[in-house]
């Protein structure tokens, strides 16, 4: 995020797109909703008529996968009504043009045609959003999780770059980060082609820093991302993983392709806390030690870096990832010796400029520090692009619109819509064996539109089959006006109706996310 | 009983958290009220944070594959094991044959070490996470 959660509440208009934040992100639908209770307005983009687009003074419900052109809709108009923040856009953007030329050539009824929402509807939510003097722009996976997420997280930057809406306190545009530390794991450098930082690997000045600081030589070349390893197949080019805390046998899209991979590993060691679907694949399962059971420092959305305290010594003869980690190094002839977490946050901060001054001591006190914070005496920054973009000036970049790669035919007439609910946690390792959360959810179910309902002959709490061209699972179904007809939904959080088994492994060229979002189904009573 | 303030470690708000310890065992979970983003409340999947920790499915032991199983085995053995066979795939493959999955679940210091350990010892970027799914 730019902004602070809690900058949220002093927005005047709040655009909320792909997220379902009530669930996903509570105390970021607090902020949202105590927002409202101000006076503030709330516009929701979401195909589903989630309890936030309930909530919302407009709810542009488009069919899945059609952003852009909403979003170029509203460019359209704003620039239309000549509300665009021209001062802005001149001092601190480049490339304006180019987004102008693409707009004029836009066809508004063509953007109604395409999104499903009327015209009247989204010109209000454009004027709304322009006119306001502090507006925030909250987005998660429901944008990411598409084959043009990276244009569609554009298509965002585009809408508040030509309105002024970002850079400022309480306004900005808010990606909201799903797991508790997605942010540190890439902050980190837990990723293929950049260090800590976000310090690129093929950049000889910043590899020659790690390769002294490491007294190491260090390879160039940009590693394989995830979907690469997971989905080479059984001659793919990994023949051996080290998977710490991860559960891509239920995380991943089209399941069997990563059973495949996994099962036809030369090696393959798992750490975790309990015994997942990807562990009991591997010839080596580390007993990892809970976030109850040591020290460290959590990440936030808001880039707020906290400490992790342990409440109890590692249960039975667990120990930490840390420890797991340093052993390995240490039998492979390369001692990473540290007294402490502490310690290993001093080599962090003297290599990732942005965790310049973040020290345990420091972070002990108060409520931690948002990054960048450069140095020991920095006070952290809780919004970002305060003077400047990162990159210099705000480049536009206009962006098409890209049908999803797989829709609805005769054979397959339902668009599937995969997502996540409050109760449970990413792929329910955690949250499924927590007996109060396990009671009050206990099943995945399948959200069908009445009208699909009665053509199908279901009725709520039925069994069916969900099949699609990848494979097919069993599920309940759930009548419900969330979800509009022609679409069904449901989420990834349960073993027993393993729904990634649908997915398309299509994903997006540039950011490398699955397509989860929509696919093609049908549905039949069992 | 002791009170241990921490950060929840569901989702990405971070929300801050006291954990109730009581003769070596989390028996519950409050919000903290001064901090910024819980401000005194938590959401379900917080004020329950603590149930799974003693759950008994948790892996106490490692584990080592022997005739198609899962046996348990000494912390010695499995780290041996486990470093011989990186190492050795490592030196077939130049690295390239290896890949390595680490955690949004973790602390920034574990996938700080986790990258160090991929690229400086098993010599590959084929580093990642799950961040986008
Ligand atoms: S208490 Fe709920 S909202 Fe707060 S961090 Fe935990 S899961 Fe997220």
């Amino acid at each position: 995020m730019t902004n602070s959660i809690n900058e949220i509440e002093n927005a005047q208009v709040i655009l909320v797109s792909g997220s379902n934040t009530t669930e996903a992100h509570p105390q970021v639908a607090r902020r949202m909703l105590t927002a409202v209770d101000r006076g503030a307005k709330l516009i929701v983009i979401d195909p589903r008529k989630t309890v936030l687009a309930e909530a919302a003074h407009i709810h542009l419900a488009i069919r899945p996968g059609t952003d852009i052109p909403l979003l170029n809709g509203m460019m359209r108009i704003i620039l239309d009504e000549n509300l665009v923040d021209d001062l802005f856009v001149e001092m601190r953007t480049e490339n304006y043009y180019q987004l102008r030329d693409m707009l004029y050539r836009l066809d508004l009824d063509e953007v109604a045609r395409i999104t499903g929402v009327e015209l009247d509807k989204i010109s209000r939510a454009a004027q709304l959003y322009a006119q306001a003097q502090k507006a925030v722009i909250c987005y998660c996976l429901g944008i990411t999780q598409h084959i043009c997420g990276t244009r569609n997280v554009q298509a965002l930057a585009n809408l508040a770059m030509m309105t002024g809406n970002i850079e400022k306190e309480d306004t900005g545009v808010d990606p909201l980060r799903g797991q508790n530390n997605v942010q540190g794991a890439c902050d980190m450098g837990a990723l293929p082609a950049v260090f800590p930082s976000y310090q690129p690997v093929s950049n000889d000045d910043y590899r020659e820093k790690f390769e002294a600081a490491w007294n190491v030589d260090l390879s160039p070349t940009p590693g394989l991302s995830l979907l690469e390893m997971t989905h080479g197949g059984k001659d793919g080019p990994i023949r051996a993983m080290f998977i710490m805390g991860e559960n891509p046998m239920l995380s991943d899209p089209v399941l069997s392709k990563v059973q495949e991979t996994l099962t036809h590993l030369e090696f393959l060691a798992v750490s975790d806390i309990f015994l997942s679907e990807t562990a009991q694949l591997a010839h080596v399962v580390f007993p990892a030690a809970s976030f109850a059971e040591k020290t460290g420092t959590f990440t936030n959305s808001e880039r707020r870096v906290q400490m992790v305290r342990p409440a109890i010594a590692p249960i039975g003869n667990c120990r930490t990832d840390g420890d797991i980690i340093s052993a390995l190094a240490q039998r492979l002839d390369y001692p990473m010796e540290y007294d402490s977490p502490a310690e290993v946050m001093e080599e962090i901060a003297m290599l990732a400029p942005i965790y310049g001054g973040m020290h345990h001591d420091r972070l002990e006190e108060g409520w931690g520090l948002q990054w960048p914070c450069w140095d020991r005496s920095h006070p952290g920054t809780p919004f970002l692009h305060k003077y400047y973009f990162t990159r210099g000036r705000g480049h536009f970049v206009p962006a098409d619109h890209e049908p999803p790669s797989e829709l609805p035919d005769k054979t397959y007439p339902l668009l599937l819509i995969t997502g996540r609910i409050y109760h449970h946690y990413h792929t329910g390792t955690m949250t499924r064996r927590s007996s109060t959360l396990n009671r009050e959810c206990n099943a995945a179910l399948l959200q069908v539109n009445k009208a699909d309902a009665d053509r199908l002959q279901v009725r709520s709490g039925e069994m069916v089959t969900v099949t699609s061209r990848r494979g097919m699972i069993e599920v309940a179904v759930e009548i419900s006006d969330q979800v509009q007809p022609g679409s069904v939904y449901t989420n990834f959080h349960f073993a027993e109706a393993p729904i990634n088994k649908l997915c398309i492994d299509t994903w997006d060229p540039q950011a490398h996310c699955p397509e989860f979002k929509v696919c093609a189904v049908k549905v039949a009573k069992k | 009983m002791r009170d241990v303030l921490t950060t929840c470690a569901y989702c990405g708000c971070g929300c801050g958290v006291y954990l109730h310890e009581e003769q070596g065992r989390v028996i519950g979970s409050t919000a903290s009220r001064n901090h910024p983003v819980s401000r005194n409340n938590l959401c379900v999947k917080g004020w329950h944070l603590h149930e799974f920790i003693h759950h008994p499915d948790r892996l106490t032991e490692p584990l080592i594959r022997k005739k198609g199983s899962l046996q348990p085995a000494s912390w010695g053995e499995a780290l041996d094991y486990t470093a011989r066979e990186l190492g050795r795939i490592r030196d077939k493959t130049a690295g390239q044959g290896i890949g390595v999955l680490s955690s949004a679940k973790c602390t920034n210091e574990e996938n700080y070490l986790l990258q160090k350990f991929t690229r400086a010892v098993l010599k590959t970027n084929n580093i990642d996470h799950c961040a986008r799914l």
